[in-house]
């Protein structure tokens, strides 16, 4: 059982909650995750942990309301308890100053990518970030990227906030005027597959930190495998993140869709009570 | 008192003198009674075999010769006095019987349950030389613990005047369980860390509730913490805190008894698409998650062509899994024939009669999917048996060019399983294995790292619950020893 000690709304579906842990926030590095289950029959699912405070004790954890579990999380409130958290799980990520980092993210990848571009800045980069999303409304923590990164670009596919257009075209054009030293890419699985695909084009190394179907999250069910090099890895243990160059794109989504029937019913019998 | 002293008391003298052996073996093996197979088939919680009634435990335990040199104790990898509690519940005392297991035994309900009989302890019973069945000392070993549990007699061992030393386990199977308790005893204050929020290991995650019924490890849990244990779930050894944080801490010795938890795969073509995953992945979601029940929130095929490969108990467990959540084709996929399946013997029976198709001498070669990458067939090559390998199994061999296409929609891959890495990857100094096993002491269990003691499946692989047990109370036994003596 862990208390929350806070919350807030950065958006109406994007919740950030401070989460007693002492033990969780003492062990964390950037990239780490959790695996959080709300209620006896809750599912398990990965959330980054996004920062920690050593003094209070505690991890900050961002959310955005998915289906039944996120929302079943972000109906949570300040002095509820979180019914079980273990962590932290998943290999740091690896930080140094590399020189010039691009971040690129959207949709269910905004959350996570915040802890690696503090991380990143922090050890000297400059970090250029690329928040994409559909349209305005669904730009989250554009206000917390600023706070770490050189410059923040934000695209829309319909352009109705930033730059029109999708994240890959923000990428290229950082690309295109300076010297990159490396990409990280989080988001939707299709997103991180076109980014991967344009940085290989330009030789610009590339992570993506990859966001598959989890269901203990310490290795012992392989419900999280991905090709990566055309070897069989563990998503949970072996990353979040790989080299974007060697996965297997199409078969992540592929198995990203598996459960989407059964989650789609029970999202709706979720909504109906 | 040892196994010939106990036999020499007069009561048991008493009661082999009261029946003539010839009389005892005429006896015919008792039947468990068990949920009809159809019926169980659709029925995912309640437990298939019944339990023996007193009569019928009585009736059975008189067959038990009571031998001068009972072969049976060789078999039983713990050395339980079995003609002493088989005796007991001969005489009817039930309790005796459930005190005498006790004695060598963290889990006798456990163990009863799910030991593979006919290779240990059933597998040496001198009826079988003489062409009888067996004495059923598993089912009644069963009887004795769930006597004793219901009775609501059951007795909480005496601990030890504590000594405040604090000693650690890693993982709450059966091996850091029965560490736990015989540590408890001597008085040390120890802390079980579990990594999942459930505390029990395999015995929770993976055997189903139709074989090994949760609140029957519960008990055993509560037990321990009567007897004052600490667990502390949802905290991974290596990741939450490391061994180091554990000594830094004050503990004085640790038990590593993380299992073999990481599922094996056949890497062929295919064994990605949706539809296909370990056993570890669909026991998980459905015994510990509960995934198959409506008020679970996590998800769980239900496929109605279900294949399992492998056949060891894990497969069996998952097949009867499938059926019973709705598979009307529910098949074993296994390399050799029959006779080689390592499952027990009981649940194979228990498997055929729930309607389970068994197609050995088959092997799959490559998984073949839709547009949407959801798996819908399996690609076999059918074996034949050549000659003896390593393990003593008539090895299967390829009869070229022979293959089948079968259609299935949901594949659960169950060829085994290897040591958790965490621990061994993240200690300095400890000696692992090529296969990942931890290299400890046999007859202490301690590791080359000497505050480490480890035993069950992380050094032994995927092996037995009775082993895994046994080797937890070897290893209390020997740091209580080392402590003493540092
Ligand atoms: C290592 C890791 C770190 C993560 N960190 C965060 C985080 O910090 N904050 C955060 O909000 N989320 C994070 N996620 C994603 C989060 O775990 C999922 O959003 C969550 O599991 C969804 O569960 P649900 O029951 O609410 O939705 P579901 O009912 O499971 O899903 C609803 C919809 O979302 C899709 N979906 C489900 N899971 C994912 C996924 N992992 N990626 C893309 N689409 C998905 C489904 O296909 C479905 O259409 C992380 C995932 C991983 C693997
Ligand atoms: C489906 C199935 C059916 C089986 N059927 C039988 C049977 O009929 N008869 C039989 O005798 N045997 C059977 N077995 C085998 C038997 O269950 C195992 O041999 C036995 O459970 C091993 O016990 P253990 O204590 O070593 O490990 P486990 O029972 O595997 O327990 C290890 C525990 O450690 C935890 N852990 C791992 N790493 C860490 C860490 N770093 N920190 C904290 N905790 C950690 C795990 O979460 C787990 O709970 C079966 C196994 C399976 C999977
Ligand atoms: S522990 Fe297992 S092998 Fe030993 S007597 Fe009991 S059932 Fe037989
Ligand atoms: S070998 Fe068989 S008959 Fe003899 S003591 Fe053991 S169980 Fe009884
Ligand atoms: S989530 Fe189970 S192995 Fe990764």
């Amino acid at each position: 059982m862990n208390k929350i000690v806070s919350k807030e709304n950065f958006s109406a579906n994007v919740i950030k909650f401070e989460v007693e842990a002492p033990l969780i926030a003492k062990a964390r590095k950037a990239g780490h995750f959790v695996m959080v289950k709300v209620g006896v029959k809750g599912e398990r699912i990965p959330l980054t942990i996004a920062d920690a405070d050593l003094q209070k004790g505690t991890i900050t954890l961002v959310v955005q309301k998915m289906g039944v579990s996120s929302s079943k999380l972000c109906a949570l409130e300040a002095g509820d308890y979180i019914t079980d958290m273990v962590g932290p799980l998943g290999k740091a990520t690896h930080i140094e100053n590399f020189g010039t980092v691009v971040c690129a993210c959207g949709g269910v990848g905004t959350a996570p990518m915040l802890p690696i571009v503090a991380a990143l800045k922090k050890a000297g980069n400059r970090v250029i970030t690329v928040i994409a999303a559909r349209n305005k409304d669904l730009i989250i923590l554009e206000e917390q990227m600023r706070l770490h990164s050189d410059e923040v670009i934000v695209m829309t596919d319909d352009g109705s906030y930033g730059t029109k257009g999708l994240v890959t075209n923000g990428v290229e054009s950082v690309i295109n005027r300076e010297k990159v030293d490396l990409c990280v890419t989080i988001g939707p699985a299709i997103m991180m597959k076109f980014v991967s695909l344009l940085t290989k084009k330009y030789e610009v190394p590339t992570l993506a930190s990859l966001n598959t179907i989890m269901v203990d999250g310490t290795g012992m069910c392989g419900a999280c495998r991905v090709s990566v090099g055309g070897k069989t890895k563990f998503v949970c243990v072996d990353g979040p993140e790989f080299d974007a160059h060697l996965v297997d794109f199409d078969e992540m989504l592929m198995r990203l869709g598996g459960y989407r029937d059964i989650e789609r019913e029970e999202m709706a019998n979720f909504s109906n009570h | 008192m040892n196994h010939s002293e106990e036999r020499a008391l007069a009561w048991r003298d008493e009661l082999r003198k009261s029946m003539k052996a010839k009389e005892r073996t005429d006896i015919p093996r008792v039947h468990m009674p068990e949920l009809n197979a159809e019926y169980r088939s659709h029925s995912r919680l309640e437990e298939v075999n019944l339990g023996l009634t007193a009569e019928m435990a009585m009736l059975e335990a008189k067959r038990c010769l009571d031998c001068a040199n009972p072969t049976c104790m060789q078999g039983c990898p713990v050395g339980i006095d079995i003609p002493r509690f088989v005796k007991n519940i001969e005489r009817g005392e039930f309790l005796e019987a459930a005190k005498a297991l006790k004695e060598t035994s963290a889990l006798p309900a456990v163990c009863g349950r799910v030991c593979p009989q006919e290779k240990q302890c059933e597998g040496q019973c001198v009826h079988l030389k003489m062409k009888k069945e067996a004495v059923a000392v598993g089912h009644l070993e069963r009887f004795a613990a769930d006597y004793e549990r219901e009775s609501g007699n059951i007795s909480v061992p005496e601990t030890a005047e504590a000594n405040n030393i604090k000693i650690a386990a890693v993982g709450s199977g059966p091996a850091g369980l029965a560490f736990a308790g015989d540590m408890a005893k001597l008085g040390y204050e120890v802390v079980v860390f579990e990594a999942l929020h459930e505390i029990g290991g395999v015995l929770k995650y993976g055997i189903p509730e139709f074989r090994l019924p949760n609140d029957i490890v519960d008990v055993e849990i509560q037990n321990l913490q009567s007897m004052g244990v600490h667990f502390v779930t949802n905290c991974v050894v290596g990741k939450t805190i490391s061994i180091k944080d554990l000594e830094d801490d004050g503990f004085k010795g640790i038990f590593v008894a993380s299992g073999a938890g990481l599922p094996r795969f056949m890497n062929i073509k295919g064994e990605n698409l949706v539809g296909v995953m370990s056993s570890n992945e669909y026991l998980t979601r459905v015994n510990l998650m509960d995934a198959a029940s409506e008020d679970s929130d996590t998800p769980v095929f239900k496929g109605k062509k279900v294949a399992i490969i492998g056949g060891g108990n894990t497969a069996m467990d998952s097949v009867r899994t499938a059926r019973r959540l709705g598979a009307e084709r529910a098949m074993i996929v296994y390399r050799r024939s029959e006779e080689e399946m390592p499952a027990r013997l009981e649940e194979v029976k228990h498997a055929k009669e729930e309607g389970i198709d068994f197609l050995t001498l088959h092997n799959p070669i490559e998984y073949l999917g839709n547009e949407q990458g959801r798996v819908t067939h399996m690609l076999l090559q059918v074996m034949e048996l050549g000659e003896p390998d390593a393990s003593g199994r008539r090895s299967p061999v390829e009869i070229p060019g022979k293959t089948e296409l079968i259609e299935v929609d949901e594949v659960v891959v169950s060829v085994g399983v290897s040591p958790n890495p965490l621990i061994p990857q993240s200690v300095e100094g400890l000696e692992v294995t090529k296969w990942g096993t931890v290299v400890v002491n046999n007859d202490t269990m301690q590791s080359a790292v000497p505050i480490i003691f480890a035993g069950g499946d992380i050094v032994r692989g995927g092996a037995t619950v009775i082993l895994a047990m046994g080797d937890g109370r070897k290893a209390a036994k020997s740091m209580d020893e080392w402590i003493k003596n540092n």
